[in-house]
């Protein structure tokens, strides 16, 4: 199974029943196409609508209907648009139960980067500060490490920060880690992998939960 | 009362140079692409604008990027313009970056007479580089100013000649609250409709805060990601 797909179906499971939930670009975004028959969730895009559907069938693509990724999307019945100021007030009111998104770097204490890299182009934050700093629970999923093998789970973040202290679960495709007041907690393993592998992989010391699950996707 | 302009040209005819503006839309979607092609060719010089984006090299407010029209600029997402990295490197334009949810309801308190509000988002990271940082009931917050401007140029879907707009799906975003920000707003419209067609209930933007109303007929509204599934499959977000 491709990686980010791993890391997608995992955080799936994160869903409940009757949930709020804004998904950010990439990985995130593939969440939505592992949710459950029997749970009813809606999605949330910060520019302004929720009840997001699935991308719209080749041919009905509307320019007035996008994700806040600016992808072309469809409409589910009961979905609703508002204002963007309406939506970030949603947010920041802490009526979004979940937010799932990407990470450059996170750290021991929830400390996340993911917008800006020094000596880059200069992007910007949209709504990720927004989201991490008001969401009821932020979980990052991403990749366990670079594409060449570097931690992007640290003792404490290098990179400009897009929220201190927000992120309450990572999801990548070898771990689930609890981040805890007493520092990040090793809650499941993937099958193909092993704690020494995890650890060496991970910039931050990380306590083992007994009994250590494995990950089911 | 008419508050109906002939054509784009002069709906933009006494914005001088120097001037804040304000730009709706997210992305390319729900922007007001007459408007902006009208202050092109009127090539005005040293503005300041506010816009969650700016627009695509060569499309929307990257059209008024490439002109050199744009002194500096406040934005939330600037990552789809080449030009303007090039630009701000060169000192050309001052460019201010604000999370979304700030940028929108900065605006917000402008248009309701709020010169500042506390918001959890950016404390402790570079936005909260040099501003005020109080504690309610143990919470850190970051002071944020409202935003007003001279002029919004806003794109809606249906108005009236009184001003009265509603928006169409996610094309809405930020226009709403630029409407109410600005000393003058000008709004482009897709369908002009007679007084009382538009469902009182549904009115989003009452027509008190549009000062202009112009009729838009031919908008590329172009595609940024045009994203599909095929037919043959259910979900594929």
């Amino acid at each position: 199974m491709d990686v980010r797909e791993i890391i997608a179906r995992r955080a799936a499971q994160e869903l409940r029943d009757g949930f709020y939930v804004n998904l950010g670009i990439g990985i995130p975004t593939m969440v939505a196409n592992y949710v459950g028959p029997e749970i009813e969730v809606i999605l949330q895009s910060e520019n302004g609508m929720l009840g997001v559907g699935p991308y719209p069938f080749a041919g009905d693509e509307d320019p007035d209907l996008i994700n806040a990724g600016k992808e072309t999307i469809s409409e589910l019945p009961g979905c609703s648009y508002f204002s963007s100021a309406e939506s970030f007030a949603m947010i920041r009111g802490g009526h979004i139960n979940l937010s799932i998104l990407g990470a450059l770097e996170v750290d021991r204490q929830g400390n996340l980067a993911n917008w800006m890299v020094p000596g880059k182009m200069v992007k910007g934050m949209g709504g990720a500060m927004d989201l991490v700093a008001s969401a009821r629970r932020v979980i990052v999923a991403m990749e366990h490490a670079t594409r060449r093998g570097e931690p992007k789970i640290l003792e404490a973040c290098t990179l400009p920060l897009t929220g201190v202290k927000v992120v309450d679960t990572i999801i990548t495709e070898l771990a689930v880690i609890q981040v805890t007041a007493d520092g990040l907690v090793l809650e499941e393993i993937s099958t193909d992998t092993s704690v020494e592998e995890v650890q060496r992989l991970t910039g931050a010391a990380l306590t083992i939960r007994v009994p250590l699950k494995r990950m089911v996707v | 009362m008419n508050k109906v302009v002939d054509s784009f040209d002069a709906a933009v005819a006494d914005i001088q140079d120097g001037s804040t503006i304000m730009l709706g839309g997210f992305g390319l979607c729900g922007i007001p692409e007459g408007l902006i092609a009208a202050l092109v060719a009127r090539n005005v010089r040293g503005l300041h604008t506010i816009s969650n984006n700016v627009g695509v090299d060569g499309f929307g407010t990257g059209l008024m990027l490439e002109a050199g029209m744009i002194a500096s600029h406040i934005g939330s997402y600037v990552g789809e313009n080449k030009l303007l990295e090039e630009m701000v490197i060169a000192g050309r334009v001052a460019l201010t970056l604000v999370p979304q949810g700030t940028l929108s309801e900065r605006i917000r308190a402008g248009g309701a007479g709020i010169p500042a509000f506390y918001t959890p988002a950016g404390v402790g990271t570079v936005v909260a580089d040099g501003k005020e940082v109080r504690e309610f009931d143990g919470r850190q917050y970051l002071m944020e100013r409202g935003l007003t401007a001279d002029f919004a140029l806003i794109k809606a879907w249906k108005g009236d000649r009184l001003g009265n707009l509603i928006y169409r799906k996610t094309a809405r975003n930020f226009n709403p609250m630029m409407a109410t920000a600005a000393g003058c707003t000008i709004a482009e419209i897709e369908e002009l409709v007679e007084v009382g067609e538009l469902e009182p209930d549904a009115v989003v933007t009452p027509g008190i805060y549009v000062q202009r109303v112009v009729v838009g007929a031919h908008s590329e509204k172009r595609i940024e990601r045009r994203t599909t599934r095929p037919r043959s499959t259910g979900s594929a977000l």
